[in-house]
């Protein structure tokens, strides 16, 4: 492997890492809040985080290109902007990979049995404590699922980056953009071997996530 | 101030809470009435899993709601114990570590039982390591009453605990909730539809009805009160306090004695001189004028009636006194007239069979 191509795995480590962290982090409270709200918010922000699932991802990546620049609403915020930024990666893919984190954790949530919370309710614990003692708990597939499709999905993201990310080795260039940039040199071995551990690795994933489900939810 | 008082006014998808009441602060109230009648709302009110738009309710002194001061104490910081129809046991821990959820967060100085002591009432030590999958319904609502009760309540609240039931888990389940009768020093609530589980363990009965309390009272007194709904149900009769006077080896029988006479019961371990509550069904009793002759029915009781009620289908319900103890009696119509009865005819009331409780 070249050491460009070492360089885009990293890269693309450290971005799935650090996005499904944090959407991990954020799409557990935005989560719960779908499944308590009797808000009539919640409707349009479920269509909001469906979102990406059915645009094609130049249109998402053409917007956040826009909103990430230097006089962009959230590039503005910053001395230089953040598109062509590994930050700017970051938040790209975790709006992208948003619905494959909130969704798994919703349908977690909403599978508790109510009458596990009244019960704990009614031996003193208290709304959070509920949420860390029993919510979470029981929802660990849930979460294991969230955590790796977050993860698979900002690996094998292409449009966004590519619209957003520039293509700056050690920087911003991902796998799936170094593969592509390989096709195009016509250096078909070096697509070979990426596209290869790529695909490898996304089903040795995905066998993992299943294989745990199922033994959860067959004791 | 004793007492569990409260006045709840609650809507909710077209039906109306309005119940109001002071029930006894110690001992076993049961909650009956249909289903529909509100009693589980009521209850869930109590426990505020339901905040009633207009409620106050004090338990023993202590203040939990009062929405005209804007005072809403949460589920969580009421000291009660709930136990729900379904036993709703935390599915993702050990039996041992559901019992001790609540006992965990009670505070050092409110503790009172012990984990070893609940499982010796209840029977469950030998369940501690398992999951609530591995247990029987009925081991799953002994240890929901177990997890109940360590969580040290000021309150226990139960809800058709034995609905979800089979019979012979419910007879399994029987034993322990009179013996928390006995070891229990908190009132308790217990909402049910069955005349004879809140026969054997209740001391007093609030009846509920379309989303009020329509009357309430001590256990035999509302036995006895043919005017009320529950005296037609099929179930019906009057509760009596005895005393064991003594046993009958020979025959294996127990005499009781009651202050209109002596019954006798087949053998029971009592000691002689202990109270024991009886239950007698109007349904067992049949009256007769003359002292009957030769016969197989062993208790029969000299009374006088007071009451009758007719409930329809030819049948009647008499209230009878036999030196101070109301008894029932349901009769035909038929049977009435011929012997005559009205009020203040002395009877001979033959008693077929006794229901032990208590």
């Amino acid at each position: 492997m070249e050491s460009a191509d070492i360089s885009a795995l990293w890269v693309t480590l450290r971005l799935a890492l650090t996005t499904s962290l944090i959407l991990l982090l954020l799409g557990t409270p935005l989560a719960w809040w779908l499944v308590q709200t009797r808000s009539r918010l919640k409707t349009a922000v479920e269509a909001l985080v469906a979102l990406p699932l059915v645009l094609p991802p130049t249109v998402l990546g053409f917007y956040l290109l826009i909103a990430l620049a230097p006089d962009g609403i959230i590039g503005g915020m910053t001395t230089h902007g953040l598109a062509f930024s590994f930050t700017g990666l970051v938040i790209g893919s975790a709006l992208y990979s948003l619905p494959f984190v909130v969704q798994p954790l919703q349908n977690a949530f909403c599978s508790i049995n109510p009458l596990n919370l009244e019960a704990a309710s009614t031996l003193r614990a208290s709304p959070l404590d509920r949420f860390f003692s029993i919510v979470l708990p029981l929802s660990r597939p849930g979460f294991i699922t969230a955590a790796t499709l977050g993860f698979a999905h900002t690996v094998g993201e292409f449009g966004v980056v590519l619209m957003i990310g520039g293509n700056i080795p050690g920087e911003t260039q991902v796998l799936s953009i170094a593969i592509y940039d390989h096709v195009e040199a016509l250096e078909y071995a070096q697509a070979h071997w990426l596209s290869g551990g790529l695909l490898l690795f996304s089903f040795i994933i995905l066998f993992l996530v299943y294989r745990q489900n199922n033994r959860w939810s067959h004791p | 101030m004793s007492g569990i008082e409260f006045s709840f006014e609650l809507e909710r998808d077209g039906f109306q809470l309005n119940a109001k009441a002071r029930l006894p602060g110690m001992g076993i109230t049961a909650l009956f009435g249909a289903s529909g009648s509100g009693k589980t709302s009521l209850l869930r009110c109590i426990a505020g899993l339901e905040r009633a738009g207009m409620g106050r309710l004090t338990v023993n002194g202590e203040c939990w709601q009062d929405s005209a001061k804007g005072l809403f104490i949460p589920p969580h910081q009421r000291a009660l114990g709930y136990v729900f129809q379904e036993a709703a046991l935390f599915p993702h821990l050990r039996v041992r570590a559901n019992l001790e959820y609540g006992w965990r967060r009670t505070p050092k100085a409110e503790r009172k039982g012990n984990l070893n002591h609940i499982c010796d009432i209840l029977g469950i030590g030998g369940l501690l390591q398992r999951y609530p999958q591995q247990l029987s319904g009925g081991e799953r609502q002994r240890i929901a009453l177990g997890r109940a009760l360590l969580n040290n309540p000021r309150l226990l609240l139960m809800d058709e605990p034995m609905a979800a039931l089979d019979r012979p888990r419910k007879a399994e389940i029987m034993p322990y909730l009179e013996r928390l009768h006995t070891e229990a020093d908190i009132p308790i609530l217990y909402v049910t539809h069955d005349l004879e589980e809140l026969a054997r363990i209740a001391d007093h009965l609030a009846l509920v009805e379309k989303g009020r309390i329509l009357k309430q009272g001590p256990l035999a007194e509302m036995f006895a009160n043919i005017d009320l709904p529950i005296a037609r149900d099929e179930d019906a009769g009057a509760i009596i306090k005895t005393q064991v006077t003594g046993h009958d080896d020979g025959y294996h029988l127990t005499h009781l004695h009651f202050c209109g006479g002596e019954i006798l019961v087949s053998r029971i371990e009592r000691a002689v001189g202990e109270p024991l509550n009886i239950r007698i069904h109007a349904r067992d009793v049949s009256l007769a004028l003359q002292p009957p002759g030769e016969s197989s029915i062993l208790n029969v009781v000299q009374a006088v009636v007071t009451e009758m009620l007719e409930q329809g289908a030819g049948r009647i319900m008499v209230r009878l006194d036999a030196g101070g103890t109301p008894l029932l009696a349901r009769i035909t119509h038929k049977s009435q007239s011929r012997l005559g009865l009205e009020r203040g005819t002395p009877v001979y009331a033959q008693i077929k069979s006794v229901a032990v409780s208590i």
